[in-house]
């Protein structure tokens, strides 16, 4: 038996199922990092005057990242539009370009990380750092689960589109709101930890 | 996305508001550069930012500005949830000092000691 609604959106709510899904688990995100923010501002606003103070972190680098989340939620916008548009060509295009800009944002990361490991900083250093590798370990967790998910539609997932463009199309655009939460944590993240 | 625009037309919004996050970007770099004479308004400035930044994504890429009612319900629930979560803490950190409901002695000592004292005379 066919599961219904599942490229049709349902009649009274106007939505498929995996998009009432998709938004019920970032729901769920959005209490996950809400946590962790609070713990952040708690361990902030606890500490014994003058003892927090941002550590020498590469605003560069971090700028840079914040581009190139900011610039692959723009691609994997364009392949979802383009399947709407019926141009399978260009879906591809896009979301190759949305693989690399994850890829990216990972190596970054992983610089900066290796930067920290070699001058002896590990999140049991102080409580800074601690938060800072709890928050940024997590949003880089997401960002690997993302592009494993947008690596599955763009190789074997996308035998779909052959088979049911519908659904399929919709896989992409599920898939592209999880990136977008993903940028917008990240969002926050950049000035919180790297700025203020 | 709303039905009653084209894909193009939302492309064409969604790469102006690209251009929008960059331009935000380097303005929050550029303002945590800038002293505002309380590191209270640096903060200030920096999430109202990022807070703008934020409502973009969530308006036009995550396509919340023309979204169904069930969503809005979800996110609705969520916001009350978050916002709660985010208080909590806070007034727990600030209800610190009285922790179980009783004013703490230890501001002074010895006016406290005097008060003990005079307690215990009247039994």
């Amino acid at each position: 038996m066919e599961i219904p609604y599942n490229s049709t959106p349902r009649p009274d709510t106007g939505l498929y199922n995996a998009k009432v899904g998709i938004w019920l688990f970032l729901a769920s995100e959005v209490m996950l990092f809400g946590a962790l923010f609070s713990s952040y501002i708690l361990l902030r606003v606890g500490a014994d005057p003058g003892m927090w103070h941002l550590r020498p972190l590469n605003i560069w680098l971090g700028t840079i990242n914040t581009g190139v989340l900011i610039f692959s939620s723009i691609t994997i916008l364009m392949s979802w539009a383009n399947l709407k548009m019926n141009s399978f060509e260009g879906f591809r295009k896009f979301m190759l370009i949305t693989l690399l800009c994850s890829v990216a944002f990972l190596v970054i990361k992983s610089i900066e990380y290796g930067s920290k490991f070699s001058h002896g900083i590990y999140p049991k250093t102080d409580t800074y750092y601690a938060i800072y590798f709890t928050l940024t370990g997590l949003h880089a967790l997401h960002v690997i689960g993302g592009a494993l998910v947008n690596l599955y539609l763009w190789g074997p997932g996308s035998k779909m589109w052959k088979t049911d463009p519908e659904r399929f199309t919709n896989r992409v655009e599920v898939s592209g709101l999880f990136w977008h939460f993903v940028d917008l944590v990240w969002i926050f993240l950049f000035p919180v930890l790297y700025l203020l | 996305m709303s039905d009653n625009h084209s894909v193009p037309d939302f492309m064409r919004t969604c790469r102006f508001v690209f251009i929008l996050l960059i331009v935000f970007t380097v303005i929050t770099v550029a303002v945590s550069k800038v002293d505002f004479g309380h590191h209270f308004l640096n903060i200030g400035v920096g999430l109202l930012i990022a807070t703008f930044k934020a409502f973009l994504v969530a308006a036009y890429f995550m396509h919340l500005i023309s979204e169904k009612k069930l969503i809005y319900t979800v996110l609705g629930f969520t916001g009350f949830f978050f916002v709660g979560l985010m208080f909590l803490t806070l007034f727990s950190y600030a209800d610190f000092p009285t922790l179980g409901g009783e004013q703490p002695e230890v501001a002074h000592v010895e006016g406290a000691a005097e008060t003990h004292h005079e307690a215990g005379a009247d039994h």
